[in-house]
Formats: structure tokens, sequence, C-alpha cells
């Protein structure tokens, strides 16, 4: 039975992970050929590095995903803050529904439904070109507040509310409470939120493939016109740099999970250092 | 003791949501006293607490600190400092950090915060322990680092929340003597709220009884345990048999069907009362001596002595005696004047005071129940 | 306690505004554009038109249907054999059974497709064994492979989790009461990880039935899904006003869906991982 249930799991996750596998190996075969693996080598990464398209997506992305990440963090940290605080039950119950709709949504209605919004009022205002950085900003922002407030959101309901009291007891102002033991308690859902945003963001391609125009392409658009009729082996290439950029991101964010209490300590110890 | 009065609560009444909570409480508490709030869950004394902590704004009346009015003082500008009920320390700071907190909030100098801190350690038996993270300690340790992070500041009273509710019997008997002795030493004012009448009788100089958020008695333990004023007040505090009796005149109560000598005067003639015997004033007596007579239904050895409950006309009784009574024996009780305390009727008239239904278990199911609902 | 302060007022005024610009609007949109012809006049018409369409509808439902369940019985026997092992395992395991989820689907299906492709590794190893060449891609199964490869992660990890969430002593207690290991099984387990496999299906249902990438890549451009239909109004034909009326049905029937799956779990709280 204990044996039977190993080759079941192995199995499956061989299965799982063979195509992915199957990429980064082909990623570095020298000929163009999917079923033979000729030789190793970089062709292809340099192949990649050399073409202007490809690097201005990658600038896209990254730019995007930490304007995106950023905002998002704000808005849902304070969001999940006053969430957390409102007495009234359907104003919170709101305000969770409204909160899980992008999440809920298949990603296409997500994407055509702000595509529709983008071309309602520019039809509106009789405005011209209007897909492009702002809407992918938006978009990208709006499908990434969910994950942030349920990252946060936890933290101020675990927070035990006598830490607030305690602070205030012992002389603390109202502000001095909030940067001195609410915010380091939060900490760590911060971080991780901030993280999964970017990964989230760096990652999307259905929503962006409705927003965005052809002069904003992040890369996993440009994969996608890239692929769109043949098998190129620059894609593999980038596919593999993908995979082991959300692979070290996803690392970060475990990280930070538990060291984000450890850092939240000494920045918490530096401010306090500072302020004498 | 210094007489001098510190706090004072003016007729304070507080409600959640239409329910009262505190009804009208008057009261002083004195420089230097170890005062404690003693009631069952839902009786107020903590909202009391809250109040003087600042946590809590009362809805009518006022609060008086040193004289000055200070309903509207917010907690962080108050010389009072608390002990919270789950500790509430700081997980992201360690032991030092957390004790050095008050004091880096007024911003003195590294070098006082650093003396200080070893002096509270110290005083709180936890030297060596500053660089431990709090998760890492006990209950008992995390209650000195509370108690430490509280008394740095030097308040001039220190609220203490059911501080000792989470550990176990033998640490809490060890934390009320600590407790007494940090009292002691700082000279600085205790308000302590509990459940618990045993630590409420040997740690305070004053116990303030409340029910119904109603303060029932104010008085020293002594006090409180030999003139209850009140049914409630008389069961709260250790055992009591409390017999519904009428006085028929100065120093003369009747009292299942028997007339008996007693100290107190002052009631009106024929008057109905509540009379109150602790177990251990009743002695047992052979059956023709007794001024009483009854049944014997259940005996129950408690090592230094039995506790028997005793059918007396239909009225159950607890009575300690070092003397061996055999289940359904009958036997005769002998009761002395001074034994006798009576009291006047009141709303709780009738609720306690009879043993019929009474078990040790039961006890302390509603012990556990009560600590439940504090939660 | 005491009154909310100024600032726990205005806290989520910013997310309150961005929501209702950019969550509660484009819904109206759609349901705007789908009642609207190109004069931006009041029509049934896109509406009307949907039956037309019965035929995507009905593969759709149909392939992620199929998807759905077989990723059931795929997930659910792996979730329980997961939740059986050695604390060390399971995490790892779990760490390599959330990883896929956070790889672009764009990307997954890509290399499926490698290994699926006319002259790709599968064929390969066909034909180096002298076996004929198998075309894949273009075929139904190619679909609903690629359906169940790329959301498989959705449907384990939910399960596993409120496995791992259940309490060992209702095991114990129902094997003490006389269950076997497979009444157990039906009896204890199944029905306490219930709220797992509605929210497994739900987050392998949902993506499945509105999916065009899968289709495009595996499906060689043979099937018609609704995702496919959507994207092509939107991307290609620049109408938008039968691709938003598609959209709104599809979203209802995803709501009511939701609803009647929420309903069987037993109003307990939504595993979201």
């Amino acid at each position: 039975m204990k044996f039977l249930s190993k080759f079941y799991i192995v199995i499956i996750f061989l299965i799982l992970y063979a195509p992915i596998l199957v990429v980064i190996l082909f990623s570095f075969n020298e000929s163009g050929s999917l079923s033979n693996f000729t030789g190793f080598s970089l062709y292809w990464y340099e192949d990649l590095f050399r073409n202007d398209e490809a690097l201005t997506a990658l600038k896209n992305s990254l730019v995007l995903a930490v304007f995106s990440s950023i905002l998002a963090t704000v808005l849902g940290t304070l969001a999940a803050f006053s969430i957390s605080r409102a007495k009234n039950k359907y104003y919170r119950r709101a305000m969770e529904s409204v909160s899980n709709i992008p999440m809920m949504n298949p990603d296409i209605v997500t994407g055509v439904s702000m595509m529709l919004l983008f071309v309602g009022v520019a039809q509106f205002a009789k405005a011209g070109s209007y897909l492009g950085f702002w809407t992918m900003l938006i978009a990208h922002t709006t499908f990434n507040l969910p994950y942030v407030i349920l990252s946060v959101l936890p933290k101020f309901r675990q927070m035990d509310k006598s830490l607030t009291e305690a602070a205030l007891d012992l002389g603390c102002t109202p502000v001095q409470t909030l940067f001195r033991v609410e915010l380091p308690y939060i900490m760590p859902g911060i971080v991780s939120g901030l993280m999964m945003s970017f990964t989230l963001s760096l990652d999307d391609f259905v929503i962006s493939h409705f927003v965005s125009s052809p002069d904003f392409k992040t890369l996993p658009l440009y994969i996608y016109t890239q692929t769109a009729h043949e098998v190129k082996f620059s894609m593999y290439a980038l596919c593999t740099i993908l995979i082991f950029v959300i692979l070290f991101l996803l690392i970060a964010v475990n990280v930070a999970g538990s060291m984000g209490e450890h850092r939240a300590r000494k920045k918490a110890g530096k401010i306090m250092m500072g302020g004498k | 003791m210094n007489k001098e009065v510190l706090i004072r609560l003016n007729g304070i009444s507080k409600a959640y949501d239409g329910e009262t909570v505190l009804d009208h409480i008057d009261l002083e508490i004195h420089d230097k006293e170890f005062m404690t709030l003693l009631g069952p869950s839902g009786c107020g004394k903590t909202t009391t607490l809250r109040m003087i902590g600042g946590f809590e704004t009362p809805d009518e009346g006022d609060v008086f600190f040193d004289g000055k009015r200070f309903n509207d003082v917010p907690p962080y500008q108050r010389q009072v400092n608390t002990v919270f009920q789950r500790y509430a320390l700081f997980p992201h700071l360690n032991v030092f950090d957390n004790i050095a907190f008050g004091l880096r909030i007024q911003k003195r100098p590294d070098a006082e915060i650093k003396t200080k801190v070893k002096d509270m350690l110290a005083l709180v038996n936890l030297k060596g322990f500053e660089r431990r993270k709090v998760s890492t300690l006990s209950g008992g340790q995390q209650q000195r680092v509370a108690i430490a992070r509280a008394l740095i500041n030097q308040p001039k009273v220190l609220l203490l929340d059911e501080p000792l509710a989470a550990l176990d019997l033998k640490l809490r008997k060890d934390m009320q003597n600590e407790l007494k002795n940090i009292q002691h030493q700082t000279g600085i004012t205790f308000i302590y709220v509990t459940h618990d009448q045993e630590e409420a009788l040997s740690m305070s100089d004053t116990v303030v009884v409340m029910a119904h958020g109603q303060i029932q008695q104010i008085g020293t333990p002594t006090d409180i345990y030999n003139e209850p004023i009140n049914a409630f007040v008389a069961d709260f505090i250790g055992e009591s048999n409390i017999v519904d009796g009428i006085m028929l005149d100065d120093y003369r109560v009747k009292l299942a069907g028997h007339i008996f000598d007693c100290v107190d005067k002052g009631f009106g003639k024929n008057e109905p009362v509540d009379v109150v015997i602790r177990p251990e004033d009743v002695d047992v007596v052979a059956t023709e001596k007794g001024m009483l007579r009854g049944l014997v239904t259940a005996v129950t050895f408690k090592g230094v002595h039995y506790e028997i409950i005793v059918d007396v006309k239909g009225f159950k009784w607890m009575i300690q005696t070092t003397d061996f009574v055999a289940e359904g024996e009958t036997i005769g009780l002998s009761i002395d004047p001074d034994a006798f305390h009576i009291m006047k009727k009141s709303e709780f008239s009738g609720m306690f005071g009879d043993y019929s239904s009474f078990s040790d278990e039961l006890e302390k199911l509603s012990d556990v129940t009560e600590e439940i609902e504090e939660e | 306690m005491k009154k909310q302060s100024v600032f726990e007022r205005i806290a989520a005024a910013p997310y309150v505004a961005w929501s209702a610009m950019f969550i509660i609007g484009p819904l109206l949109f759609v349901v705007f554009f789908a009642f609207t012809d190109a004069n931006g006049s009041f029509t049934l018409d896109n509406i009307l038109s949907l039956p037309s369409y019965s035929h995507t509808f009905g593969i759709s439902l149909g392939f992620s249907l199929i998807a759905t369940t077989i990723c059931l019985l795929i997930g659910y026997p792996l979730a329980y054999c997961m939740s059986r092992m050695s604390e060390r395992a399971r995490n790892v395991l779990t760490i390599l059974m959330m990883l896929p989820m956070w790889i672009s689907l764009l990307i997954r299906t890509y290399s499926l497709m490698a290994l699926l492709d006319n002259g790709g590794l599968v064929n390969g190893f066909l034909t180096g064994i002298g076996l004929p060449k198998v075309t894949f891609i273009g075929t139904e199964g190619a679909v609903i492979l690629g359906m169940i490869y790329d959301f498989l992660p959705y449907m384990v990890l939910p399960i596993y989790t409120s496995m791992t969430k259940l309490d060992r002593r209702y095991l114990e207690a129902a094997s003490d009461l006389g269950c076997n290991s497979v009444q157990t099984l039906f009896k204890v387990v199944l029905p306490l990880t219930m709220p797992g496999v509605i929210s497994g299906v739900t987050m392998v249902f949902v993506p499945s039935i509105s999916t065009f990438y899968i289709s495009q890549k595996l499906g060689g451009g043979v099937f018609d899904l609704l995702g496919d239909t959507i994207e092509r109004q939107f991307q290609l034909a620049d109408t938008y006003y039968i691709g938003a009326a598609i959209s709104l049905v599809m979203m209802i029937l995803i709501l009511i869906s939701l609803a009647i799956m929420n309903k069987f779990s037993d109003g307990g709280e939504d595993i979201i991982v």
C-alpha cells in the first residue's frame, strides 16, 4: 500500500514536470530539433539577448510588476486595515466579496471587462489610442489587490487587540503604536503580498492580452506572438529564464515569510535606537 | 497604610448595546494599596479596570486621579500601567526590548535603560533572559516579563487583569507570593482583577466583591469572610450554609425550628433574615445533646477533616468535622452564638447556600466554564 | 470600545474608489455592451443571437466537465497519498505541487506542445522504436489533456489542504467504532474533505471553460471553445457586442454553478490556496 502510493505520487509528478524539463533541456540544444538532443549550447540564449524586442518586453514586464505590486500593496494593506477594524458587518462582507470578484471570475472575463471599460471610456471621451502602460498598470493592480488583502488581512485579524492596548498603555501615541507595534506585526503579510503581486504580474498573460497594445508588450505577450505560428527555440530559452526567475521569487517569498519577522524586528529596533 | 485617596470612581455606569455592565460604581483606591476586584465573569470587574487604564470611557460618572478628572485622558498619558490577561508581549521584540519599550518611548538614554531593565529582570527573577525571544518563554516567564515591562515605567498604579489565570496551580501560588513581595518592594498601588476568591483573600489589603455590575461589598479579607453583607458575598467567599431565619429579638434568632442565641442586633422584631453559618463552625455532638438533629447523606474525606452533608429538615448543610461519622447516621449539631452571622434579605436571598446538589466535580466544572467565558 | 478613528474610516477610501472604478465598473460595461448595438442604442439582438453559439457552449462545457472529472479522479487519490507521507516529504511535495501553479500557463501549455508536437519528443520516441507517428495536436484528447495538465495542481492543493487539516482523531474514532479503512475513507474522510473538493472543482472548471490558449495551441485551431470565441470577437473582429454578451452569459453560468457548489459545501469557509 505504502509502495503503491509512493509509486503513484512519483508517476504523477513525473508527468507534471516532464514537459517543463523538456523545455529547459532543449533550450540548451544546439540544433533546432525537438526530438534529438544533439549537443549543449547557449546559442538560443545568445539569440534571445540579441533581440531588442525581447529586451524591451523584459524591461516592460519588470517596470509593470514593480509599480503594480507596490500600488496594490499600499491600497490593499490600507483596505485590509480598514476591513479588520470595521464594526459594520455588512460593510465588511461587501468589501470582502468585492475583493473576491477578480479571483473568482475567469481571467478572460476580467480581461474583457477591463478592456470594455477602457474602450467605453475612450468612446465617451472621444479619445484615440488608449491601451498601453496605464491600462496595463490598472489591470495588474486590480488583479493583484485580492492577493494582497488575502495575505495581510489575516495578520490584522490575528493581532491581539491587547497588543495595541499594551503599546498605548506603555506610552505610545496611536501613531507611534502603528509604526512600532502594528506595522512590524503585519510586516510578514505585507512582504508576502508584495512578492506574490510581483510574481503574478510578471506571470500574467490572459488579462494583459486584452488590455495591452502592440507598443507595450510584456514578456508573456511577447512569447505569445512569437509562438503563434511556429516553434521557436529562443522562446524555450526565454521560458527557461522565466521559470527560474519565478522559482527564485517563490523561494524568496517563503524565506521572507520566516525572515520577515526577523527583519521587521531589526527595523523596529533601529527606529527605536534612532528615536533617542 | 497611607490613607490618601489616589483614584476615585464616582457614579460610573457603562452599557454595551443597551446591556448594563457597570451600574453606578463608587470606589476609592488608596495610595500603596493592594486592592482586588473579585467577582464572577460578567460582573464588571474587568470593565472597571479598563476604565482606570483608559481603554474604556464611562457613559456616566467620573474617574478622578490625584483629584483631577481623568475621563478623557488617553492611556498613553496616564501614570498607570497594565499587566494584560494574556500578557500581550510584543512578538517581534525580545525580552530586553519588551521591557525597555516604555523607556524608549520616553527617549531615555541607553545607559539608563540598560541598568533599569537589569534591575527589573532581577526583581522578577529573570536574570540572563535579555536576548530570549518571548515565544520561547514559558507562561510563568512571560508573566514576569509582562510585570517587568509595566513596572519599569514606575507607574503610580499597576493594573493586573487576571494575570495568573493561565498558569497552573503550583505556579499560581508561587506567583501570588512574588506579586505580594514586588508590591511591598516597589510600594506601587496594585489593582488586581480575579474570579478566584482564595487569591483575593490571600493577597489583598482590600477586597471589592462585585456582581451584576454593582459593588456588593468593600472590606479587608477578614471582614469580607466574617461579615459578608449578603447571600451572594457569603456564598462567593468560602463555603457557607445560608439558612432562612427570623430575628425574634436582639441576640435571638429562630431557624430550622430552633431558637438560638446569637451576637447580632439591630434588626426589626420578627424580621426575616438570611443566616450564614460557616461549615467549620458547626460541632458534631451526640444526638441528644444537639440543638439540631440531622441525617448524614454524604461523607467526603478531605485530609485534615471530613466534609459531610447533613439533611436538617430537608435543608442540606455542609459541615466540616474531624470526627468520623458514617453515612446514614443521625447526628446532633451544636452551634455557638458567635458562629451565626445575620444578614438582611437581598436580591440574592434563596439563590445560594443549600448543598443539596453539591459535589466537587460540579464546582470544578463551573469554574472551567467561568474561565472559558472570560476568554 | 471607542469610536472608529478618522484614519480607520478613510484608510479604505482609495481601495473603495479603486474597486468601484475597476472591479464593479468593468462589469457594468460588460452588461452595457451586451445590450447595445453599434449605434449605441439598446438591443436584445446580441443575447438573442447566442443560440447560434450553442455548439460552442456545448463542447466547452463537455471538455471542461471531462477535464474536471479526470482531475478529480487523479487528484483526490494523489492528495490522499500525499497527506499520508512523512512531514518532510509532505513539505517538499507541497512546494513541488505549487511550483507549476506559478509558472505561466502559457509556458506550461507551450512546453506540453513541445512534447506532443508532430516533430516532438513523443513522436521522436515512437519513430525511434519503429512505430508510426501519432498526430496529437488538433485532437479532443490533446485539448482535454492540456486542461488536465495545466489545472491539476489547482485540484490537488485544496483537497490536500483539507486532508492535512483533518484531525487524525476522527480517523482513529472511526476505526475504533469499527470502520475498516475503505469505510473510513467513504464515511469520514470524503465528507470532511468535501469543502476542498468543491474548491478544487471550481478552480479547475472555471479556467477550463474559459480557456482559449490551450485550444489554440493543442487544438490546432480545430475547436472553437467559448474562450476562443470571445477572444476572436475582441482581438480580431473588433465587435465587442457579441463578445460582451457571451462573457455575460458565461459569468452568470459560473456564478450559478458556484452558488450550487457552495450549497454542497455546507456553508463551510472557502478554501483558497
